[in-house]
């Protein structure tokens, strides 16, 4: 399995190269520089080139792009143009904030998808399975903003229980238990909104291959041992059905990553995605550069765990 | 001398529902198998053969099931699930057709034979099973078996795949083992060395075996009673020696003569007309090969065939036996020398 995964991680590297060129000659299509919204109009044409010539900006594209990546390479994105502090921090920040919400979303997504997946493929067509079923069509066609709208006017507004925006209350001391249940508070709702949305994928995902599993022959193999239908379903059936979903997981964490711009967005949450929306409308360009490609990485990364995590579980890959 | 009778069917019916309505998959067949004994029931695809296989084993999850299955003085068509498990695998065991996907493929085959092992050893240590699955695997000839314990069913070929099920099915020692076509997926080299296997086995445990096939050259190898089924019934039943040498159905020696001859040269096989009916559209009256056999005067069928006894220990299904021949051939050149009644 060793192999396997030093193989996977090697293709990994030519994929870095490549999305930091492609987010680098993004960066360079952009209009201006970074030189561009820092310049003092009265400067003369001579002084503004010089800086230029200073700075490495007249420099041929690779010796810009060496010094850029170098620059990732150590953590370091350049400083935002609107908030005049270090790119790392400010994503940083942030990205604590979505690993929070989206971690809270995936333990719901499995919590409830899980076993709605396992009932629903167990008793297919039965009365329960139509229920599950009619709820995964629901959530397939419901907008996600429009859904998180209506809970947040519903839950937030008119009942007035949880917060409507933020991600903690003002006053509170960082660490204290105040602060953490407060934190909670302003989770469930974006998280609740996330998850009963996002969890239909999961149920439907099982629900089929838990059906699929069933009618396979080496289920009346372990019938035919004797084995009670408790055992049949834990050892044979669930597990055999669950490596689609454990293959998901490590598409769960790119969201962990990027989060839900939407979700975020409506919840005023400061998360990755409002802040990647906030940069490209204010035009902060070293965090618009710096959040892409985070986000090229998470998925790049996502799909490496991906890998991982089904060569793990099923052994016909593993040899390959 | 007749050894012990270990499994006795009597009038056993499965039916299938099929829009609202139950249709009988296996009509009525009564059979009986004895220890140390193999029983083959031949047919075509669909005739019943393994539904007659599947409801002794209880592995029908729909289906109705009607008469008695006396296998040690006890109905199996009586039982509860969680009475079943008691049985199979432990006293009854069957062998599948295809080895590629009768195993589960993300379980070590020495936890595959250790489960079966554990459902009816509860005090079996973790150590014990995999020793013994290690024996068993050892004994179904399987090359360097503490090396294949710990292997996935994929890094096996069909026929060591096919060795394990054979080691599952007889972890246990059972008196019955049912073996559903246990060859038919595998190369020709490898059937026999799987059909040698299995009569050893048998000997070994005094067992009983039901050897579901569709491939003659197999019944005439390991078989001592035949069972022939038609469209969910038995046509004709008798020991192996009578149906090679004397078959009567219209039905088994169509089969037989179908099969190529390997001492002289042929232009051409016998083929038989049409198709085994499907379940829904199958004739409920009169003789169900009637309608392959069309050259058959329609007066020579009986109107409800019924098993009749030609020699001792030998059944026919309908009288249309007594006025049958091939169409294509002259009477003289007629397969296996059946005189007509």
């Amino acid at each position: 399995m060793w192999k396997f995964i030093v193989r996977r991680l090697i293709i990994t590297l030519p994929q870095l190269l490549l999305l930091s060129l492609l987010v680098f000659f993004m960066a360079s299509l952009m209009p201006g520089d970074a030189f561009t919204s820092q310049i003092d109009p009265s400067l003369s044409q001579d002084a503004i080139e010089e800086q230029r010539e200073r700075l490495g900006l007249n420099d041929p594209w690779y010796q810009q792009y060496g010094r850029w990546v170098s620059g990732v390479a150590e953590g370091d994105f350049g400083t935002s143009t609107a908030h005049y502090r270090p790119v790392t921090d400010l994503i940083w920040e942030r990205m604590i904030n979505t690993i929070w919400l989206s971690l809270l979303s995936v333990i719901f997504i499995y919590a409830i998808g899980i076993p709605l997946g396992i009932i629903s493929g167990r008793w297919n067509d039965r009365l329960v399975d139509q229920i599950i079923t009619g709820y995964t069509y629901l959530g397939f066609a419901t907008p996600i903003f429009i859904f998180a709208l209506v809970v947040l006017f519903f839950f937030g507004f008119t009942l007035g229980w949880f917060p409507t925006g933020g991600s903690v209350a003002s006053g509170l001391e960082p660490g204290s238990f105040e602060y953490i249940v407060s934190k909670l508070h302003h989770l469930l709702l974006p998280a609740l909104s996330i998850a009963l949305i996002g969890v239909v994928g999961t149920v439907q995902y099982l629900r089929s291959e838990i059906i699929d599993t069933k009618q396979k022959d080496f289920i009346i193999t372990a019938r035919a041992k004797g084995a009670p239908e408790s055992r049949v379903y834990n050892r044979h059936i669930f597990r055999n059905s669950v490596l689609p979903i454990a293959a998901f997981f490590g598409y769960e964490i790119t969201m962990l990553i990027t989060g839900s711009v939407f979700v975020e967005q409506i919840f005023s949450y400061p998360g990755m995605g409002n802040l990647f929306i906030e940069s490209i409308l204010i035009r902060d360009f070293p965090v618009v550069t710096a959040v892409v490609l985070l986000f090229g990485l998470a998925a790049i990364l996502g799909a490496l765990l991906s890998d991982i995590i089904l060569s793990i579980v099923d052994p016909r890959i593993r040899i390959k | 001398m007749l050894s012990q009778e270990l499994l006795k069917i009597n009038n056993l019916s499965t039916s299938f529902q099929i829009d609202e309505e139950y249709y009988a998959a296996v009509d009525d067949v009564s059979l009986t198998v004895r220890e140390n004994e193999v029983l083959a029931i031949v047919g075509e695809s669909g005739s019943g053969k393994s539904a007659t296989a599947f409801s002794i084993m209880g592995l029908h999850n729909r289906g109705k099931i009607e008469g008695e299955m006396l296998f040690q003085g006890q109905d199996l068509a009586k039982l509860s699930t969680s009475e079943m498990n008691k049985i199979r695998g432990k006293d009854m065991s069957m062998i599948f057709q295809d080895p590629l996907t009768a195993l589960n493929p993300l379980m070590e085959i020495g936890v595959q034979i250790g489960e079966v092992l554990l459902l009816h050893n509860k005090n079996m240590s973790k150590t014990e099973r995999r020793n013994y699955a290690i024996e068993l695997l050892g004994r179904v000839g399987i090359p360097r078996p503490e090396r294949v314990v710990d292997q996935f069913p994929h890094e096996l070929s069909g026929g060591m795949r096919q060795r394990v099920i054979i080691a599952i099915a007889i972890a246990n020692q059972p008196k019955l083992l049912i073996a559903d076509e246990p060859t038919t997926a595998l190369d020709v080299t490898i059937q026999a060395q799987i059909l040698d296997l299995i009569q050893e086995l048998k000997d070994d445990l005094n067992s009983g075996v039901i050897l579901i096939t569709h491939d003659l050259g197999v019944v005439a190898e390991m078989a001592d009673r035949v069972a022939v089924m038609y469209a969910g019934q038995i046509v004709e039943e008798s020991d192996v020696e009578s149906v090679f040498v004397n078959p009567q159905h219209p039905y088994t020696r169509s089969l037989l003569s179908s099969i190529p001859a390997t001492d002289y040269a042929q232009d051409r096989l016998h083929v038989i007309q049409g198709i085994v009916p499907s379940l829904k559209h199958l004739p409920r009256t009169g003789c169900r090969f009637k309608g392959r056999i069309p050259w058959i005067d329609d007066d020579a069928h009986e109107d409800h065939p019924v098993l009749h006894e030609v020699s001792e220990g030998h059944f026919v299904r309908c009288t249309c036996y007594q006025h049958f021949y091939f169409p294509d051939e002259n009477k003289e050149d007629q397969a296996n020398g059946v005189t007509e009644g």
